[in-house]
């Protein structure tokens, strides 16, 4: 089947089962073409166990996957051959240079020595490494090792790129610098397919999916998900509160009645509210416990709200189940 | 108050938590010293026993065959292999099969009968000097009590059986000649072994063989891309081993070095294949080289490199044939020593270039179900 399906990823009531543990149970998501799809999820959820059932690397107990439109299970080399990956650790050879490290996956994706050259030149400006081209890899920092290692991966033109936790460990202006490439590259058509713990990385997606212990608990646009009504239980509403102490200001406010959840945002409070509590009576309550307030105003639920909402909720359910 | 023994008991307590957590790995690096003993001291018997023979057997008569059953009962010789003529007889001590040949004339039995002294052949392959001193002992003192008997029964008897024993190769029994050969096939175990083994798992602990299962690279080309330049090192490290066993240690290269050259790329394969088996199931350097060190004592033991195979109890015989060693150790010595030729030493060739081939598809099969799918 040529890849002429408008999605990038189609994946079908995936599921792996490890002995009697289910890794994945029944995830079904597609990414369009085009998209930056971040794929979110704590540690040990099932994000990587996806990543490999996706590359062909992990045969699906049940389910079907396309990527490029290509059955995973029927042809997984083909799928490679059209995909690019980068894991976190960046997986270079630190001994080789950062030519010698483009050359070798040119070749192992089977380059013609010409189309190799043209490549590496676009490569290497694409990802301003021509500075560095003949420097050990162990000898770059952080962020510099993560543009090669993308360039490695990208090296073959794959429209499809996936980058597992592609910034945990580097520094900030590195990680804004990746996230300009990832744009620039997605506004060529190239999508990606990304795994991060940074909300502030998931919010710059344009369709996230949050994973939980094996199914996906959330999929959409980060602005459809910070809409869903079990986000905004119909008769609240949220507030950022800020105070000098803090810390104080937290201990009161779980006690004052009709706030439903608080906890500390930075230097400030964000809290579900009944809307049968005000404003002005919620700062009257707190001035009780001896709080003063510096501000309170309304607030939108950030992802993060989304997802400890939507993980709350989750595990709130799965306890009705077991006891039912 | 400065305690130069502060922290004594905390670093005690946690360290054994540590032993108690991990039981079993202190119970197998415990239980293998306690194996190994018990492999090498069963296993090696420094007296030499049953070695191979091949007999020639002229004559055929009754006489004949009783002094094949003296040689039979001694304990000393096996004898594996009746052949008819003398190019068999020799063959089968160049070709490493035999250490001993034993001729005995057409006119034995006759000469006997006439109360004649009639003489026997010992041919002696003098490479192992441990196995010909006993075969020059045992069958002349055979001879002897042979003798004996029929005087004590006819004193007129001449000194009738006279086993003239004749020892083919390194007659001056020089310990480098018989050593050196064998020795180059454990040094280059140990070191293409490790070799193929240490590069593989270096790149599952940084992680690179990770990012190689998601290209379209496949296990077997992964493997001999891996294997190749390795094999171009081994052959060189082959080269130096020969070189100065020859030039410093003067031993002297009956067959064709030439021979020997090609015979050793099916050896240094499989010592190659063996070390990538080996990353298959290793999880660090430190690992690997522990696996490595298991192989390389078998390879020193049950190979014949320090004592002859043909001396172990069977099970420990059999083993022999599956260890790599042994049909290099037979290639070195055969040709360096005993001008061994292609048709004497193709089926070692043969075996070892089966097992790295047997290993190797084991190897990429356990990389793809347990390295890759995983």
């Amino acid at each position: 089947m040529p890849p002429t399906d408008q999605f990038a990823i189609s994946a079908n009531h995936l599921v792996r089962r490890f002995g009697d543990f289910t890794a994945v149970n029944d995830v079904t998501f597609s990414v369009a073409k085009g998209e930056i799809f971040g794929f979110l999820g704590p540690n040990g959820s099932g994000k990587t166990t996806v990543i490999k059932m996706l590359t062909g690397l992990l045969p699906l107990s049940s389910g079907s996957a396309a990527v490029q439109g290509i059955d995973v299970h029927d042809d997984p080399e083909a799928v490679r051959e059209h995909i690019g990956y980068m894991s976190q650790n960046f997986s270079l050879y630190s001994d080789l240079t950062v030519s010698e490290n483009l050359t070798f996956y040119g070749r192992i994706y089977g380059l013609a020595p010409d189309r190799l050259r043209r490549r590496m030149d676009e490569v290497i400006q694409l990802n301003g490494l021509g500075p560095y081209i003949n420097r050990l890899s162990a000898q770059l920092s952080g962020g510099w090792k993560q543009r090669l290692a993308l360039g490695c991966a990208m090296l073959h033109e794959p429209t499809l790129i996936f980058l597992d936790e592609p910034t945990a460990g580097i520094d900030p202006v590195a990680r804004r610098q990746l996230w300009d490439l990832l744009f620039e590259l997605s506004a060529h058509g190239i999508t990606f397919f990304v795994t991060t713990h940074y909300m502030d990385e998931a919010e710059r997606c344009s369709h996230v999916a949050y994973i939980y212990y094996g199914k996906v608990i959330a999929d959409g646009t980060p602005d459809t998900l910070r809409e869903l009504p079990d986000v905004n239980p119909p008769g609240t509403y949220r507030v950022e509160i800020s105070a000098p102490h803090i810390t104080q200001a937290l201990r009161a406010a779980r006690t004052v009645r009709g706030i439903r959840s608080a906890t500390i945002f930075g230097q400030s409070i964000h809290a579900l509210i009944d809307d049968t509590l005000d404003m002005d009576h919620l700062r009257a309550e707190l001035l009780k416990d001896n709080v003063t307030v510096a501000e309170i105003r309304p607030l939108a639920p950030s992802l993060e709200d989304v997802f400890v909402e939507l993980t709350y909720k989750h595990q709130a359910a799965a306890q009705e189940a077991s006891r039912g | 108050m400065d305690n130069p023994f502060r922290g004594f008991y905390a670093v005690f307590y946690k360290e054994t938590l540590h032993v108690r957590r991990d039981f079993a790995t202190l119970f197998f690096s415990l239980i293998i010293p306690i194996l190994q003993m018990l492999l090498l001291g069963y296993g090696i018997d420094t007296n030499v026993r049953q070695i191979n023979t091949v007999v020639y057997n002229a004559d055929g008569r009754r006489e004949s065959r009783e002094l094949l059953d003296r040689l039979r009962n001694s304990d000393t010789f096996h004898l594996v292999r009746f052949v008819n003529n003398d190019k068999d007889l020799n063959d089968a001590i160049i070709s490493g099969k035999c250490r001993v040949g034993i001729k005995i004339p057409v006119d034995y039995s006759d000469k006997l009968l006439h109360q004649m002294s009639a003489q026997v052949l010992v041919l002696i392959d003098g490479s192992d000097s441990s196995v010909a001193g006993q075969a020059i002992n045992v069958t002349t003192a055979i001879g002897l009590d042979e003798s004996l008997r029929r005087v004590l029964v006819n004193s007129d008897a001449p000194f009738a059986v006279d086993m003239r024993p004749k020892i083919l190769f390194n007659p001056d029994s020089r310990s480098p000649n018989f050593f050196l050969p064998g020795l180059t096939a454990v040094l280059l175990l140990n070191v293409t072994t490790f070799l193929t083994a240490f590069s593989i798992v270096r790149e599952k602990e940084r992680g690179t063989l990770e990012q190689l299962f998601v290209t379209p690279v496949r296990p077997m080309g992964l493997l001999l891309g891996k294997l190749l330049p390795y094999l171009g090192i081994g052959f060189f490290e082959l080269c130096m081993i020969v070189f100065a066993m020859r030039f410093l240690f003067s031993v002297p290269i009956h067959g064709n070095v030439l021979l020997l050259a090609f015979l050793s790329l099916p050896y240094i394969f499989v010592s190659l294949s063996l070390g990538i088996l080996i990353s298959s199931k290793a999880t660090s350097q430190a690992h690997a080289m522990q696996l490595a060190f298991l192989t390389i004592l078998p390879s020193i033991f049950f190979s014949g490199y320090i004592f002859p195979r043909e001396t172990m109890p069977r099970f420990f015989y059999i083993l022999s044939y599956f260890v790599p060693a042994s049909y290099f150790i037979n290639i070195t010595r055969g040709i360096i020593l005993r001008g061994a030729t292609w048709a004497h030493l193709w089926t070692d060739g043969l075996a070892l270039f089966l097992m790295g081939s047997f290993l190797l598809i084991i190897a990429a099969r356990r990389f793809h179900n347990k390295v890759i799918m995983a």
